[in-house]
């Protein structure tokens, strides 16, 4: 349903640097449409990451995260060849999975 | 005597309010939603079990001084503190100030860099949260030229 995710990993120093893009309207819930009735908050609540099957990061957010969301965290200890899997989940309980190597 | 039309745009004001406001339910399951809902910095570290935050030059904010546009406002939080459980960016004049919470792990460097959107210029808080219930943070003025709530 929604789009994959773009997933970056990469190792340096002992350490892999994922760099995460999402695909997601992210509405906020503020915002009214021509005929001044609200769209309805759409966004991404729950963000999950697991580094060889081994859950290693939990975000929780908020509608004010922006549209097509970015996310970059570090995770020590992963080399070449490792599985990093990213999972989000919206307040619609819309949910996508995508894994990308540590290259 | 107000005429069909008038009384549907006001009604149509008033649940714009109230969704502002928090006051529709909305669906959440884990999600912490008296958190997103807080208005203040304060607030919201304390729906996650965090103090009153006292200001500390061990959290780390990276957040651009000018932000052209407010839809895409590159936001960065990371901490050398030990024992943190929890690390939330906000933003103080948002119309709920917490953006994201991410939780640390000892297996990921606390630090993490995300994309909030910002409504005006305001006060970008990161805080972060000790396993022992306090809190701390590093704020940072960020000056908005376009705003990212708009429509």
């Amino acid at each position: 349903m929604a789009d994959p995710m773009r997933i970056r990993a990469q190792a340096a120093g002992g350490n892999a640097t994922v760099r995460i893009l999402m695909s997601h309207e992210m509405e906020t819930g503020q915002r009214k449409d021509s005929a001044g009735k609200v769209i309805p908050a759409w966004h991404i609540t729950d963000v999950t990451a697991t580094h060889n099957g081994k859950p290693v990061m939990t975000a929780e957010w908020g509608p004010a995260v922006s549209k097509n969301p970015f996310l970059q965290f570090t995770i020590k200890g992963a080399k070449a060849g490792d599985k990093v899997a990213v999972t989000w989940k919206d307040n619609k309980g819309d949910t996508r999975t995508d894994e990308a190597t540590v290259s | 005597m107000q005429t069909r039309r008038e009384t549907l745009r006001q009604s149509a004001a008033v649940a714009g309010m109230l969704t502002a406001a928090g006051l529709f339910p909305r669906d959440a399951l884990a999600w912490n939603k008296n958190a997103f809902e807080a208005k203040g910095v304060a607030d919201a570290a304390k729906a996650f079990g965090g103090g009153a935050p006292v200001e500390s030059k061990d959290v780390t904010l990276t957040a651009p001084d000018i932000a052209e546009n407010g839809a895409v406002v590159p936001i960065g939080a990371a901490t050398t503190l030990a024992n943190v459980k929890h690390l939330l960016i906000l933003v103080e004049k948002n119309p709920n100030a917490l953006v994201a919470k991410f939780d640390t792990n000892p297996a990921i460097e606390s630090n993490f860099l995300t994309r909030a959107k910002m409504g005006q210029s305001s006060d970008v808080y990161a805080v972060a949260i000790t396993n022992d219930g306090k809190s701390f943070f590093t704020k940072k003025e960020v000056k908005v030229t376009l705003g990212g709530c708009g429509g």
